[in-house]
């Protein structure tokens, strides 16, 4: 079926696939009472309370939750400004 | 003790929910069991079209509530069968005429005559949900392999869960065998896997079950289609059988043809 796929040039997965996606995402913020926005709002406010300390890069903040199986979590990847490697390597 | 008490329900409208209570009512009710098929859908009376009794109805259920009849004036037997029975809703009430402590009331009152109670709910998840989940001992969720349905069955689960009725399982009506192979639909592994929820039955999509409710004569009296089939695999789950989940193909030439026969000879007793 894949190879079929792969030979007919077929790009985007089957709908079915991005359903299940969607549905990933959309039960886990459902579940967490978690919505997209809130990430966003809790995403600017983190570049704010950081960029006073330390200088980052904002473009590059990301902000997600994820379900675990024990815990649930919401993670922040806070890439650092580049050009100011630490000393020590 | 008594009557194992069974709500259906689902969050989103639509799904199938009287569809499956009607039919599994009629499953397990050829199948010896003592059956009443209670419409918790004030206002939205379906479930007496769908089991073709619509014409016999003289009481309904706020009558019952509001004591302008004994319980037993407002069942309606279905006479195709020993021992099932419809307890109507009220049409021209709404929601609120009926509390969460009143069903419980009617259950209780039939749990010593019956084996089961199964109560159709109505969509949603307000007062109308509730009263349809407060006698459950046992709960199953209706949903199609779409994202809505899945999502808002989800919610349902959860708030199951809360009220302490759970664990709930599921049965997914109108998979349609051939999108799935495709990749265009939803597959049952993965709506159990996105619910985490013990699965109790698969619905094919079925012109079947269109005509029957064309008629008043829900799939499940007879053998013929696959949607009928379905259900009375899932009965057969509720009393306890192990039944595995096979695969819902369509019937080759051979078995339509013999299908249609006994369709045929059907018509004519
Ligand atoms: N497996 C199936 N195959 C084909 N049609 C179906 C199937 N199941 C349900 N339907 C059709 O879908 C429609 C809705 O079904 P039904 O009334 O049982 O849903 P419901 O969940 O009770 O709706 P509501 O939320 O309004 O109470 C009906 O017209 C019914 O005939
Ligand atoms: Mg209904």
């Amino acid at each position: 079926m894949k190879l079929l796929d792969r030979l007919l040039h077929r790009q985007e997965p089957p709908s079915g696939e991005i359903a299940r996606e969607r549905l990933r995402l959309v039960l886990a913020h459902d579940r967490a009472n978690i919505s997209p926005g809130l990430l966003e709002v809790l995403k600017d406010e983190i570049i704010a309370v950081i960029s006073r300390h330390v200088p980052i890069d904002p473009e590059g903040v990301q902000v997600t939750y994820t379900e675990g199986p024990r815990v649930n979590r919401l993670v922040a990847d806070i890439p650092l400004q580049t050009g100011r490697r630490p000393r020590g390597g | 003790m008594g009557a194992r008490v069974i709500t259906i329900t689902s969050g989103k409208g639509g799904v199938g929910k009287t569809t499956v209570t009607a039919n599994l009512g009629v499953a397990l009710a050829m199948r010896g069991q003592r059956v009443v098929v209670i419409d918790a859908d004030i206002g939205l009376r379906n479930l007496d079209v769908m089991l073709g009794l619509e014409n016999r109805i003289v009481y309904d259920l706020v009558d019952v509530v509001e004591n302008r009849c004994r319980l037993r004036q407002a069942m309606v037997r279905d006479k195709r069968l020993q021992e099932l029975y419809l307890l109507p809703a009220a049409q021209t009430r709404d929601k609120t005429a009926v509390r969460p402590e009143d069903m419980v009331r009617v259950c209780d009152e039939l749990r010593d005559s019956f084996d089961f109670l199964l109560v159709d709910s109505p969509a949603g998840i307000e007062q109308g949900f509730r009263n349809a989940v407060a006698p459950a001992d046992e709960v199953l969720i209706v949903t199609n392999p779409e994202v809505a349905a899945v999502r808002d069955a989800d919610r349902v689960i959860g708030l199951i869960e809360a009220e302490g009725k759970g664990p709930a399982r599921l049965i997914i009506n109108r998979l349609k065998p051939d999108l799935v192979r495709r990749g265009d639909m939803l597959n049952t592994d993965a709506v159990i896997e996105l619910l985490a929820i013990d699965l109790i039955g698969i619905i094919p999509e079925d012109e079947a079950v269109i005509t029957a409710a064309n008629t008043g004569r829900p799939v499940a009296f007879t053998d013929n289609s696959l949607a009928g089939r379905a259900f009375h695999d899932i009965a057969r789950r509720l009393l306890g059988e192990e039944v595995p989940f096979g695969p819902l193909k369509e019937p080759g030439f051979l078995g339509r043809l013999l299908r249609w026969m006994r369709a045929e000879g059907e018509e004519s007793p």
